[in-house]
Parts: structure tokens; sequence; C-alpha cells
């Protein structure tokens, strides 16, 4: 076999880590569907929306702003905290691309729990951020985000059990993939379909956005976690959450409906928008209620129909 | 035109700030710039709910006495670069309460205004004629 120099493969992952398919290229996909987004929603409203640069101008324009720090935070925090939240945001979805992108050697085995648990550090550096500031609107939001990972949790990996169970036992995304692709994508069967909306709600809860945005509500505690965050280090807020609305939908389409393409997406995409343009925001009793008696409910059924081999 | 200014002047989020006395009038014409009819978010323009993310204080009603001190630590708190535009008469001047005893300050004297959109209030034509010549301002065009 032929020796690859170490410098070499360093030199591939920081390729793979910043350029393509990590950083920049998840914050383009991320900024066109973020702009799709809110011209859907305004198209919905009947309004004419914004021109497609909106997104990317907006970044731009934070991160010339200068940052206020609030006298009684906790300074470490409050600015480690975003840029914890989003190379997370940055590997996960790099280990997504690769393993749908690359199909042979990328991946180990137990990145699927890997990623689920890369998944869930922006929503908790998101909490330990706004608990830093010191805010007393920040610390409802922050209180609310608890909660709220706490309720979509649980539904969560109960519908990632499923294709581990339909695909006897694989941990690895290119092998989940790969048995997808010899024996049909687990959404078409009906346990891999009832956690697939399992998954698609707890998506939605991820992303937080309406009806599960009672973190930042906008309306009632003044965006919430983000109250306190100005400038550059609520610009890395804002494109941590952009990039997990292509990680996300990504993840989803890998594991229950059989490797990315870009139809997949949009459906995906269409089905948050509409989603967000057609609730109201629910309370978080209504959305803890929600998660752990409906959506629990439904994935374990999902999970007793795959052990039987439905 | 560089980047840093298109970028400061084409995503401008606007505070909405109540100076105290205020028959809501003027809250109510800047709330109806957000609806379909005249929907600012084509040009980048949303409001927001913490002082901190703002690029632009919309001041509307006479400033009340109890109202200074607040209305100077809000300023103080935003993030810089931010404008200050005075929506109203009560705001530009003081409108009918100039020799009111709980409204001794008017808002310039308080808040380094940068531009003054008259009227009781004014159209919400007359606030998007105003946004534009403050933007035309700030790109340095006369």
């Amino acid at each position: 076999m032929e020796e690859v120099s170490p410098v070499k493969i360093m030199l591939k992952h920081l390729f793979n880590f910043i350029i393509f398919p990590g950083f920049l290229f998840t914050a383009v996909v991320g900024l066109a569907a973020s702009w799709i987004d809110r011209k859907v929603t305004a198209r919905v409203q009947w309004r004419v929306g914004p021109p497609w640069y909106q997104p990317f101008i907006d970044l731009v324009k934070l991160s010339i702003k200068e940052i206020t720090v609030p006298k009684g935070a906790s300074k470490p925090v409050f600015f480690m905290a975003p840029f914890i939240g989003l190379s997370a945001v940055i590997l996960s979805s790099t280990f997504l691309w690769l393993a749908n992108l690359e199909l042979g050697a990328s991946g180990f085995t137990g990145d699927l729990i890997v990623i689920l648990y890369l998944l869930t550090i922006p929503s908790i550096m998101l909490i330990l951020g706004a608990s830093a500031s010191g805010n007393p609107l920040a610390a409802v939001g922050a209180s609310r985000e608890i909660k709220l990972l706490l309720a979509y949790e649980l539904p969560f990996v109960f519908a990632l059990v499923v294709p581990i169970i339909k695909s006897n036992g694989l941990l690895k995304l290119q092998d989940l993939i790969a048995f997808q692709a010899a024996n049909g994508a687990f959404a078409s069967n009906i346990s891999g379909f009832l956690a697939m909306i399992v998954a698609i709600f707890c998506m939605q809860a991820k992303l937080g956005l309406v009806p599960f945005d009672m973190a930042e509500a906008e309306t009632e505690i003044m965006a919430g976690v983000y109250i306190e965050y100005s400038g550059i280090l609520l610009a890395i807020l804002k494109l941590t959450k952009i990039m997990a609305m292509v990680a996300l939908p990504l993840f989803l389409s890998t594991v229950f409906w059989g490797g990315f393409s870009i139809w997949k997406y949009v459906v995906l995409l269409v089905i948050i928008i509409l989603m967000r343009n057609t609730n109201p925001r629910v309370r978080i009793d209504q959305a803890l209620r929600f998660f752990w008696k409906k959506m629990t409910f439904v994935a374990i059924i999902a999970v007793l129909l795959a052990m039987i081999g439905m | 035109m560089s980047l840093k200014l298109k970028a400061l002047t084409k995503s401008i989020w606007v505070y909405h700030l109540c100076a105290g006395g205020s028959c809501n009038n003027c809250d109510i014409e800047i709330l109806d710039l957000l609806t379909p009819r005249y929907d600012v978010e084509r040009f980048g323009i949303m409001l927001v709910g913490s002082i901190k993310h703002a690029d632009a204080i919309l001041v509307t009603g006479s400033l009340t006495r109890k109202a200074v001190e607040c209305v100077k630590r809000v300023y103080e708190q935003a993030a810089k670069p931010c404008v200050v535009i005075a929506i109203g008469a009560c705001a530009c001047g003081q409108g009918m309460f100039a020799n009111g005893p709980n409204t001794p300050d008017p808002v310039d004297s308080v808040l380094p205004v940068d531009i003054y959109i008259p009227g009781c209030p004014p159209k919400p034509e007359a606030m998007i004629l105003g946004i534009v010549k403050l933007i035309g301002k700030l790109r340095g065009k006369k």
C-alpha cells in the first residue's frame, strides 16, 4: 500500500473541516436555505421578502459591530460559548457530508452516536452563554432551552434506535447508507416512517423554530437566550443556527432516507418552513407534554414494530 | 461603496423605544411598516427586541422626567454604530407638551438624533422617505 505522509493527511482533514465540505460549504448552503426560508415566509404572509444576499449581509453587518459585554457577566464562558457551539456544528456537518459524498473510507464505527452528541452541543453552549450573561430574560430563555432539550432528546434517541435495530446493529453512517441502498430506505417501512416523523418534530425543536421557539420568543422575552449577545458573537450564534439547518436535515436523510440528495433536502426544508409558518408558538409545558407523551409513545411503538421486523 | 457601508445600510435592525409619554399612535404607525402593504423587510429592516442587536433606535413620544435616565441607559447599551431616529411631533420638538411640567427635556437634548420625521403621527410613507434620506446621508450623498 502507498505511504501517505501524515502532513498530507492533516492538510486534507483541515481542508475538509474548513473549506469543503465543512465550514465554508455548509455555511453557503445554509445561507441559501436561510434566504429561502425568509423569502417563503414573506410570500406566505403576502409580502415581497428580502433580497437573496440578505442573510449574508446581516452576518457581515453584525461582525463589524461593537461587542457589548454586560457588567455582571462571566466573560470566559460568555465569549467561548458561541465558538464551541459553532465548531460542534461544523464538525458534525463535516462528518455527515463526508459520509454522503466520499463513499469508501470515511467515518468510524459509532460515528452515529458521536454526531448525536455533537448536535446537542450548540444548545448546551447557548444555555451556558445565556446563563453567563447574567440577564434575567436570558435566564428565562436558558431555562426554557434546558426544558426543551430534556423534552426532545428522549424521543429523538428512541427514533434513532429504529434504524440501528433494522440494520442489525450498524452504528456507522456509511454502513447505514450502504444497507439502505441494498434493502431500501428505512422510511419506506412503517416503523422507520414513524421514527422519521418523530425525528422531524425533534429537528424543528433542535433548530429552535416556531412552534418550538420559546427559548428565544422575541415577542415575549426579547430574543431570550440571545438578548445580551451583540456584534460578532451574535453573528456566530446566527451562523450556528443557519448551519444546523443544513446539518440536521442531512442527518435525517442519511439515517432514515438512504443518503443525501438535493430533492430530499428540499423536501425536508419545505416541511420545516411550512411547519414554521402555520403554527403559533406553544408554551414550554405544552412542548414538554407533546414530546414526552405523544412523541415518545410514537417512538416506542416504532421501536417495537422494528423489533418484530415491520 | 465599501462592503462595510453597504452591510450597515442594507441590514438595519431597529429597536423601538417609546420615551415615556406617548399616545401610542406613532408606535402603531411604526408597526404598519412591517405589514404586507409596506414590508420594510425588503430592505433588510427588521424589528428586534433587544437593544444589543439594534442598528437604529426609533424614539417616539415626549420624553418624561422619569424616562430621561432610562433612555440614556438604553442608548449607552446599544452596540455602536447606532443611529437615532426621532419619530412624531412629540419626539422631534415637544409637540403639544412643550410647556408640560412632566416633559421638561426634548429628546435631542439627551440623545444624538440623526434624523427627524415629523407628523402626528407621520405616515408610513413619510417614515420610509426619512429612512431613505438617512441612508443617503450615511452613504455620503448630498
